[in-house]
């Protein structure tokens, strides 16, 4: 883009139409660039102010008491009526809104009820185990995923092509608790190949403290490989889970994209040309397909960012999946908003990223 | 890019290979446990008052007397050496025991346990009735409890109640003693040091904290300064695991010492495996079935009756419970002062469709029932379900997570509904209190004791729940508790089935678990491993 800016781009050969002084090409791009920001920050702030009414009314239409999660259900009448105060739930439903509205611009997210802790700290707790788990699931979904979709679409209607698809099937249809607990029976239990519930082994867990909250860097940082192997095997199992998953829907997505890729002219041109089997498939065709993919790829992790209770429940993880959805179930809404808010700013920034890919990858969205 | 993209792929599968990770057992000196413990909201006592946090505080912090776990009719001293109690029963005197000190170092005296009590009756959070319901308020408390001296604290109360049912409440862990020192540095705008205390500990308990990390742990490391003899280990891990199918794996395979939340199923299966062994105990909880007295059929007594004749009482607790629980028909679950054991009611389908008939049901009705959908009562409510269509009785199940039904039921829109019911304390009155006494029948009532949640109107039986408070001679105040339950039995909205039966299933080599009858005495500090 830079490079562009400094030969010159289209705009500063042309000469003004209205005879009007002429701003300078950097000064356009500045501007352009600034209406650009403007409006990617007008349609964030949207999105997150959509995201936070609709979360909180449905908080608000829950069948649930709120007050039920603070005081339990023994609290005599007096208690109970002053945490309803103090939770400002006598307050009409726009000015609770509004309210919260003005405490998160200031930073607050508030108390969590269920863990009498600040919403951010929790968060900042629970959403690294989400996404040290989410991350390594991605990779394998991806590492696998693709090349397979590529196979099956190659070899349309031959073995590959059924093997990969019996197993997307699968992927799909499996129940993914029962699944869990079938691979902690045959990999934990019987062959002794990976730990067990929980992301480290009780006695370490203990003593172990986390900086960043992903246990595998903060071992590698703090140099205890102990710590990393015993990590490492208790996050197979949940991540190759989850990777199953994740590579499923990424193979038929690459097969389909693929399909349409192989049936088009310019693969029969460069076969004619005698260009390598290989390289049509992986270079041209492969490198076309990357753009769709791409999509595919963010979508299926930030997916997989937003947490996956019964994986969570399965392995004891303590992620974020398990944090919202225990949350809601107690109409503990200051955590259900941050949760919100949290997962709403990873699908955006997943969106960017991959907006950002599209570029490196698609010489037209460079243009 | 291919060779990059095969580097990345071997690099990924090379470190995912589980090399070398032979999992160790347990440590020798660490007791680790998977227990769901994601009800924890805050381990302040005077806050505190989950299951789980009856656990914690029971093992951490100490009171001035507790009842012995063999026989609860019997207290004795913990931190109190000894107490009287004045001829007009509105004055207790307790004299501290010598020599105690808090983790931190801090000596303990009668002002603590002042201050303890003091701060939670100002506090005036969820447990707080258990102490206010003698008179005692944020105005008047420091009047009323107070240290004459370093030794002695006195306990002054508004009615000459019988000794027995303020002793009991003592016992309870909101009244558990906390180092005002310690406490006090941290307190913030006039808190009390509450905020602190929710994540932190200042007690005397054979255990202290070491940390609490919410959804992931609890752990707790022996109390150097514990008065009373030493634990054996010297920390337990607490792991907050909540599928139960997790918990048994890791339990099978020796990476917990105790799991605590099995279901009956994988009970009857640790039961023939050579490794583990269960402790089990009667709990202080019953499983009732509530019946709206707002829905007309329901209101009938021949209704109400013919219902207790429909459940499969002795089914349910075999096959479905199976070791979770036993039969139980009465509101004081055994163990508590006058509880009975009468079972009168068994699964009779005829005397039901009798008592229907007489009520001009012959023809049966419909009825919905609101259940927790969590496996055990799911269940229970399929099999009320089977046995009142015996008798015409079409029972919808509705099922909803716990706070949930729990919300519809505290605004009374329910027709049925099944609920457990656990003590609040050690005292009969606690469970008479909520079965037997509804001050106010009105919606806007605000004593939503489990009657008028049932929307049973029972002036006569409040006047006696709240009399019997004042017996003084233990067998009379008995005799009392035994006619309310039989009135209970006979004529209530209540079908009480079972009195809950904790089980922990724990590995061969762990001793001495102790579960008590009530949740804060399920006590750590005697176990040992071999």
């Amino acid at each position: 883009m830079t490079g562009r800016a400094e030969q010159g781009g289209p705009e500063t050969v042309r000469p003004s139409r209205s005879g009007a002084r002429q701003a300078s090409p950097g000064r356009i791009r500045l501007k352009r660039a600034g209406m650009m920001a403007l409006r990617t920050l007008g349609s964030l702030a949207v999105t997150f102010l959509g995201l936070l009414i609709i979360t909180f009314l449905i908080g608000r239409v829950l069948p649930i008491d709120p007050v039920l999660a603070a005081v339990g259900d023994r609290a005599p009448a007096d208690v109970y009526d002053r945490v309803y105060h103090e939770m400002g739930l006598h307050l009409p439903l726009y000015q609770q809104f509004f309210d919260y509205v003005m405490r998160v611009f200031q930073g607050d997210f508030g108390t969590s009820v269920l863990t009498s802790r600040p919403v951010l700290d929790d968060i900042v707790r629970v959403f690294p185990a989400t996404l040290e788990l989410a991350t390594i699931a991605t990779i394998l979904g991806v590492l696998l995923g693709v090349p397979m979709g590529v196979l099956a679409a190659v070899h349309r209607g031959r073995w590959p092509d059924h093997c990969v698809r019996v197993l997307g099937l699968f992927g799909y249809s499996l129940p993914v608790f029962w699944l869990g607990l079938v691979g902690l029976l045959l990999f934990y239990m019987k062959l002794d190949w990976v730990g067990g519930p929980g992301r480290l082994d009780a006695a370490m867990e203990d003593f172990f403290e986390p900086v960043t909250g992903l246990i595998l860097v903060d071992a590698l940082l703090q140099g205890d490989m102990e710590v990393f192997r015993n990590a490492v095997s208790h996050i197979t199992l949940p991540a190759a889970l989850l990777a199953y998953f994740s590579l499923a829907y990424i193979a038929r997505m690459t097969r389909s994209f693929m399909l349409e890729q192989l049936a088009q002219e310019y693969v029969l041109t460069a076969r004619v040309k005698g260009v390598s089997e290989a390289r049509v498939i992986w270079r041209h065709a492969l490198g076309n397909v990357m753009v769709p993919l791409i999509t595919v790829i963010a979508l299926s992790y930030a997916h997989l960012l937003e947490g996956s209770v019964l994986t969570e429940t399965v392995f004891a993880w303590p992620g974020l999946g398990s944090y919202i959805t225990s949350s809601l179930l107690n109409a503990d809404m200051n955590a259900v908003l941050g949760g919100t808010i949290i997962v709403g700013g990873v699908f955006i920034g997943i969106n960017l990223l991959s907006d950002l890919l599209y570029r490196l990858f698609d010489p037209r969205a460079r243009r | 890019m291919r060779k990059y993209l095969a580097g990345a792929a071997l690099g990924t599968v090379l470190a995912m290979t589980p090399y070398g990770l032979a999992l160790a057992d347990t440590p020798k000196d660490t007791l680790v446990m998977a227990f769901a413990i994601d009800d924890i909201i805050s381990l302040d006592p005077g806050e505190a008052f989950e299951i789980s946090t009856g656990e914690y505080t029971g093992n951490t912090y100490d009171r001035l007397v507790a009842f012995d776990i063999k026989d609860v009719s019997k207290l004795r001293g913990t931190l109190a050496e000894s107490w009287t109690v004045s001829d007009d029963a509105l004055t207790y005197t307790f004299k501290m025991r010598k020599g105690v000190k808090f983790a931190s170092g801090n000596p303990v005296t009668a002002e603590d346990a002042a201050f303890s009590l003091q701060r939670a009756v100002i506090l005036n959070k969820s447990p707080a009735f258990i102490l206010t319901q003698f008179g005692l308020t944020p105005d008047n408390v420091k009047d009323k409890v107070k240290a004459v001296d370093a030794d002695t604290l006195v306990f002054q109360v508004d009615k000459p109640y019988a000794p027995s049912f303020v002793l009991n409440c003592l016992t309870a862990t909101v009244a558990s003693v906390v180092d005002k020192v310690e406490v006090m540095k941290h307190e913030k705008n006039g808190d009390f040091g509450n905020e602190w205390l929710k994540t932190n500990y200042a007690g005397t308990g054979a255990y202290a904290l070491r940390q609490w990390k919410p959804g992931e742990s609890l752990s707790l490391v022996a109390n150097e300064n514990y008065w009373g003899e030493k634990p054996k280990l010297k920390r337990v891990l607490i792991r907050q695991v909540k599928e139960s199918a997790s918990q048994q794996l890791l339990l099978e395979k020796g990476d917990v010492d105790i799991a605590r939340n099995l279901e009956a199923d994988q009970l009857k299966t640790a039961k023939t495996n050579a490794n583990l062994h269960l402790v089990s105990a009667p709990k202080g909880t019953v499983w009732y079935v509530g019946l709206n007295q707002k829905n007309q059929y329901l209101q009938k007594p021949e209704v109400r009756k013919a219902l207790k004749y429909l459940v499969d009482y002795d089914g349910i607790a075999n096959v479905i419970m199976a070791g979770r629980a036993t039969k139980h028909q009465t509101f004081l679950p055994n163990g508590f002062l006058g509880a009975s054991n009468d079972t009168p009611y068994a699964l009779d389908v005829a005397k039901a469709k009798d008592l229907l008939k007489q009520a001009g049901l012959e023809n049966g009705f419909k009825a919905t029932i609101d259940t927790r959908n969590v496996t055990m009562t799911t269940q229970i409510a399929q099999s009320l379900q089977s046995t009142f269509a015996q008798a015409g009785v079409q029972l919808e199940i509705i099922p909803g997570d716990g706070k949930q039904v729990l919300t519809k039921y505290r605004a009374r829109n329910h027709d049925i509904t099944m609920f457990q019911w656990g003590a609040d304390y050690q005292d009969p009155h606690t469970n008479a209190e909520t079965f037997a006494s509804n001050p106010d029948n009105s919606d806007e009532g605000k004593v939503k004791t489990l009657a008028w949640r049932n929307a049973w109107d029972i002036p006569d039986l409040t006047k006696i729940t709240a009399a019997n408070l004042m017996e003084r001679d233990s067998a009379k105040r008995a005799a009392v508790y035994q006619d309310l339950q039989k009135t209970i039995l006979e004529n209530s909205p209540f079908i009480i089935m079972f009195q809950e039966t904790e089980v922990a299933v724990a590995r061969k080599n762990v001793k001495n678990l102790v579960l008590g009858p009530s949740f804060d005495t399920n006590l750590y500090a005697g176990v040992s491993k071999d």
